[in-house]
């Protein structure tokens, strides 16, 4: 694979905002150029026009912990995570970029049998969708990753665990720049630095956007803000059921390779990975308050750490060099909004809340087809912003826990 | 994060649970609203960047509820 190796001056132009696109993309994280790119892959559009606030993919794209994994419990959810998980198994040679995708496997801790009973119905939800899962022993979580601590005089001993092989991490930001250098090939517009103000509204169907670089016609406008969904809904009359929370993170300094998987355990509220650089990159549960402040409270942080200790003895003095926080939003059943809103042309992707990160090829290539279309993708139906209304809902609360 | 209970003044976060915003009410009628009205009523809430009135109750204290504006841009707390 051709790497971009030397670094070349620029991976995208800077370019002014024409007047008018067919689709404007209003957010450029993860999934907005994703969305950009399979636009212009899958459906021939290149009129379109990424909008970003801040920097390109500065938001919870620069802040995720990068675990990729498909082991949902529910029919809907395995669907459209698993579409995501092959596209990410092809993803980086169709961008001519290594972003260091690597399959190394996703623990999921048991601590209870309460967690015992609905891991192994997990495995076998997976299994019977086509979804790689695996139960272990705790003799076995030893075995596939040894600093894990499996002693019975724990506080929350592990009792069992699951275990996705095709799971892992990527580079978070090679993913973006990735995307976003090949969308820019292709003709789409990014446009950094601009900030949607308000709509412009013919009746019930959108036009445009007012910025800070004035007006933008469109005839399709797909909103993809993540955290500030509601902010920019609020603007359109729009009202979503998102509320938006700080999720944390951290890294430790560098150190030797200790860490082979990805290891997550909801019941203490902790997931880790050892990122290539050497890092430990651990999560945390989310705030429970309402924000958009991007940092959350040192009692979180004070948890996962006591967890990550007692989990990996290891660890122990490992220091934190820096925490942060994105926001996340979240939907009352967490799982994604993606479809159509009473709006017309005026497209919703929000609600990705804790695990938008794995989700970035999958929902990108749906959210493409539901704007081409005007009408939702096969794997996005069941996601519609109506389904709070008929009570169809998605509940992954369960299966998903606190790490997403 | 500071958080002022109107009977044992400022404490520690950790002494409370988040209860969320405070402008949910019950429909006056819940048998006359129509799917979408109990939708809004059941998932909908308030989400403001900026000053957000929310419920706490000092969970490890006197265990009363009560309500603050908090902003949620910058975490300042001020009472109702």
């Amino acid at each position: 694979m051709a790497e971009p190796h030397p670094h070349p001056d620029h991976l995208w132009r800077n370019p002014e905002p024409r007047r008018s696109y067919e689709v404007v993309i209003i957010g450029a994280g993860g999934h907005g150029l994703a969305t950009a790119y399979y636009l212009a892959k899958n459906h021939g559009l290149t009129d379109v026009a990424v909008l970003e606030r801040g920097w390109l993919a500065g938001g919870n794209m620069a802040r995720n912990t990068t675990v990729i994994r498909s082991n949902y419990l529910w029919d809907e959810s395995a669907a459209i995570y698993e579409h995501s998980l092959k596209l990410w198994e092809h993803l980086s040679e169709e961008l001519d970029y290594d972003f260091l995708f690597s399959q190394r496997g996703v623990l999921g801790l048991a601590h209870s049998l309460g967690e015992m009973r609905e891991g192994r119905r997990r495995v076998n939800a997976n299994r019977l969708n086509g979804i790689d899962a695996e139960w272990l022993t705790p003799e076995e979580v030893k075995a596939f990753c040894p600093i894990v601590n499996i002693s019975p005089d724990m506080r929350y001993p592990v009792m069992g665990g699951t275990l996705q092989r095709r799971g892992g991490i990527a580079k978070h930001d090679y993913v973006a720049w990735a995307f976003a250098r090949k969308a820019d090939a292709m003709g789409v517009d990014l446009i950094q630095n601009c900030e949607v103000a308000g709509f412009d509204l013919d009746g019930e169907r959108v036009r445009g956007v007012h910025t800070n670089r004035g007006l933008i016609a469109a005839n399709k406008v797909a909103l993809c803000a993540a955290g500030h969904s509601t902010v920019l809904a609020e603007m359109v009359g729009l009202d979503l059921p998102i509320q938006s929370h700080p999720l944390q993170a951290l890294v430790s300094e560098l150190l030797e390779p200790v860490l082979n998987c990805v290891v997550m355990s909801n019941a203490v509220h902790v997931y880790v990975s050892q990122a290539h650089k050497g890092e430990l990159v651990m999560g945390a549960g989310m705030d429970p308050y309402n924000s958009y402040a991007q940092r959350g409270s040192p009692h979180v942080i004070e948890n996962q750490l006591a967890a990550a200790c007692e989990l990996f003895p290891i660890f122990s003095r490992a220091h934190v060099v820096r925490t942060w926080a994105g926001i996340v939003d979240v939907a009352p059943d967490a799982s994604p909004i993606l479809g159509l809103t009473p709006i017309e042309n005026l497209f919703i992707n929000c609600g990705w809340g804790t695990g938008g990160f794995k989700a970035t090829p999958g929902a990108g290539w749906v959210y493409a087809h539901t704007i081409a279309h005007g009408a939702p993708h096969p794997l996005s139906e069941p996601y519609a912003l109506e389904r709070f209304t008929t009570g169809a809902l998605i509940d992954e609360h369960g299966a998903a826990g606190v790490a997403h | 994060m500071l958080i002022p209970c109107p009977w044992c003044g400022e404490r520690e976060e950790i002494e409370f649970k988040y209860g969320g915003s405070a402008e949910v009410n019950y429909p006056r009628d819940p048998e006359a609203v129509d799917d979408a009205t109990w939708a809004r009523f059941v998932f909908f809430r308030p989400n403001p960047k900026g000053k957000m009135t929310e419920r706490w109750v000092h969970t490890a204290g006197c265990r009363r509820w009560f309500t603050v504006v908090r902003d949620t841009a910058t975490h300042d707390i001020t009472p109702a």
